[in-house]
């Protein structure tokens, strides 16, 4: 058939060994590149928790009574004595507990939306979600709401402003046009709360000030069961939507010529990465930066992918470590909200990998 | 074993409600290598997409081995088709393995996820495309003709029966368009269908073992590239004077283009 017409053969770019044999030595290769990315998931998952866990006894050691790390560690297994255990057990660490699940919500929160919408300005902070869920809860507050309906009024605004941001992009999703749509949106967000707070009272715009700052200071336990709850669900969802996620990130055009729905997986990603920012804002207030910076960092720790997971680790770590800087390390009387300490923090370890990595690469 | 016919019938395509393909009839030729060619905006790549479900029709069917494609469940479609879009993303510091072992999306399950047999495939496919000895490299190190020849491994991956690629060549030197064509030429010599739109009319007729030449949405030529690529075809389809020579060591024709058209130049 072609053999008859056939052009006379170019000078050979395909390695005609390559093609012929060894492909169980390609095989091998792949399987040792899998390997390598499994080890540095490990090691990157483990040196995170092993900070996280550093971090985790000095949170329920240092205060007004400071303990050692071996009678926190004592209190926890039930072996202290009363009053250690009363201040690790009930004092310390339902704050420890929501600092790390705010954190892990957040980061998650962050890089599955970056992940879809492939871009990574549009975290929740970015694109009015945060913004909207705070509108709403500040109205709620300033009509004297508390407790779950501040929660629900920050789950609605999010919804709403995600919502928003989705239809008003359209065609131009994964592009700049969900960025300017969700930054209008998060403006218009912003002027809502400026009107929520000119019409509340004295008292409750304090309140509402302070919560907008965005601290972990006082959980419940019913606060904390429902972050929790929320965190499993968006962990399930970044372990079972691997694969589509994976898919996801080729382009639009590609993912569906691979069999994927990529629409249905960006609306499914938004929405739970709606409700664990909405979650996380509604307990602890909107902390900077957290849901922004969270994603690239996990991205540059794991080299690659939507590194949904390592972001709440991530995430769990800043909101932590900023916690603790607010408390113990801030100079003066009062002490500041986690919420001012998160950028600061963030935003230097982000440009530090970031000029690390362009640094490798010019002596590479 | 031959590939499933893939055949548009009476197809119009559109990005908005006026079609850009009128009422386009087309069985490509299984197993062979067939070329789209036509001017800018005649709707060549718009036809790519319609047949490769990327665009649904405003009117007329697709139709994969006889069965409506908009009927068929999209994981079955992409184990049959293999798709090479014209700008595919390449996620940030990603390595060639992982990105070719995506397109075994369409083969794997929710709780099953990468097995040795996926492994194997994979090989074959950078094996085939002469990419493995890149398999560990990043693809944002990749040059151009590397970087196509990777995206045609992650298609090949899939274990598609049909290949459709759009100006798979398009941004690559004369060198490396020769590269990737050759890979295509070994993949329909396998049995598989190749369809692909290229601009340049002389590797077109070098490559192809169907020419199909659209103007305006319409198919105004398809056959063997000898009989198709005439002077007349060339001014319909292009608006430019050519001659039309013949590669004495191929026979296939080659296309010196001339002058504008006059119809072009006063339009």
């Amino acid at each position: 058939m072609s053999a008859a017409v056939a052009p006379p053969a170019t000078p050979a770019p395909v390695g005609a060994a390559e093609a012929l044999g060894a492909r169980g030595a390609v095989a091998a290769i792949i399987a040792a590149a899998r390997t390598r990315d499994r080890m540095r998931a490990v090691a990157v998952a483990g040196i995170l928790v092993a900070v996280i866990g550093a971090l985790s006894i000095a949170a329920l050691a240092l205060g007004a009574v400071a303990l050692a790390p071996g009678e926190v560690v004592g209190a926890l297994l039930e072996s202290a004595e009363g009053g250690a255990r009363f201040i690790v057990l009930q004092l310390r660490l339902p704050r420890l507990l929501l600092a790390l699940l705010v954190g892990a919500a957040l980061g998650l929160s962050g890089a599955l939306l970056q992940a879809v919408v492939r871009n990574p300005l549009a975290s929740p902070d970015v694109v009015g979600v945060t913004g909207g869920a705070s509108a709403a809860a500040v109205l709620a507050i300033a009509a004297g709401a508390t407790g779950a309906a501040v929660s629900g009024a920050a789950l609605l605004g999010a919804a709403i402003a995600v919502a928003v941001v989705l239809l008003a992009s359209g065609r131009g999703v994964a592009g700049a046009r969900f960025i300017v749509v969700g930054i209008a949106v998060a403006f218009l967000a912003q002027g809502v709360l400026g009107y929520a707070l000119s019409r509340a009272s004295m008292q409750d715009a304090a309140s509402a000030y302070y919560w907008l700052v965005g601290s972990v200071g006082s959980p419940s336990t019913s606060d904390l069961g429902v972050l929790g709850a929320v965190v499993a669900v968006g962990i399930s969802f970044a372990v079972l939507a691997r694969c589509p996620l994976g898919a996801q990130q080729l382009g639009d055009d590609t993912a569906r010529s691979l069999g994927a729905h990529p629409v249905g997986i960006r609306v499914a990603a938004a929405a739970v990465s709606t409700v664990l920012a909405a979650a996380a804002v509604s307990v602890a207030g909107p902390l900077a930066f957290v849901a922004f910076v969270a994603g690239p960092i996990a991205r540059r720790l794991r080299g690659a992918g939507p590194a949904a997971l390592t972001a709440a680790l991530v995430g769990a770590v800043l909101v932590l470590a900023s916690d603790l800087v607010a408390q113990h390390l801030m100079p003066g009387a009062l002490q500041p909200p986690a919420g001012l300490v998160t950028g600061a923090i963030g935003a230097p370890l982000l440009l530090w990998l970031l000029i690390r990595r362009s640094r490798l690469e010019a002596i590479a | 074993m031959t590939a499933p016919l893939l055949r548009a019938e009476g197809l119009s395509l559109g990005y908005g409600r006026e079609p850009i393909v009128h009422d386009v009839d087309l069985d490509v030729a299984p197993g062979r290598f067939t070329v789209l060619v036509g001017a800018n905006a005649s709707g060549k790549s718009t036809l790519l997409r319609g047949l490769a479900r990327l665009l649904p029709p405003l009117g007329g069917t697709v139709t994969l081995g006889g069965r409506p494609l908009s009927a068929l469940p999209t994981r079955e479609v992409a184990r049959t088709i293999g798709v090479l879009p014209q700008n595919p993303v390449a996620p940030e510091g990603i390595v060639v393995a992982d990105l070719v072992a995506r397109g075994r999306y369409p083969h794997q399950r929710i709780f099953r996820g990468r097995s040795s047999d996926d492994d194997a495939v994979v090989a074959g496919a950078l094996a085939a495309t002469g990419t493995a000895s890149l398999a560990d490299r990043r693809v944002d190190e990749l040059s151009g003709g590397q970087r196509q020849r990777v995206w045609i491994a992650m298609a090949l991956a899939q274990q598609p029966r049909i290949l459709l690629l759009d100006e798979p060549t398009s941004a690559l030197d004369v060198a490396h368009q020769v590269e990737v064509l050759d890979v295509l030429r070994a993949e329909a010599a396998r049995g598989t269908t190749v369809v692909l739109v290229i601009h340049d009319l002389t590797l077109a007729a070098r490559y192809a073992e169907e020419l199909v030449v659209l103007a305006e949405g319409r198919i105004v030529a398809r056959g063997e590239p000898g009989d198709v690529l005439t002077a007349e075809t060339v001014e319909r389809a292009f608006g430019v004077e050519a001659r039309v020579l013949t590669d004495p060591d191929t026979g296939r024709p080659v296309i010196l283009p001339g002058a504008l058209a006059g119809v072009i130049s006063t339009a």
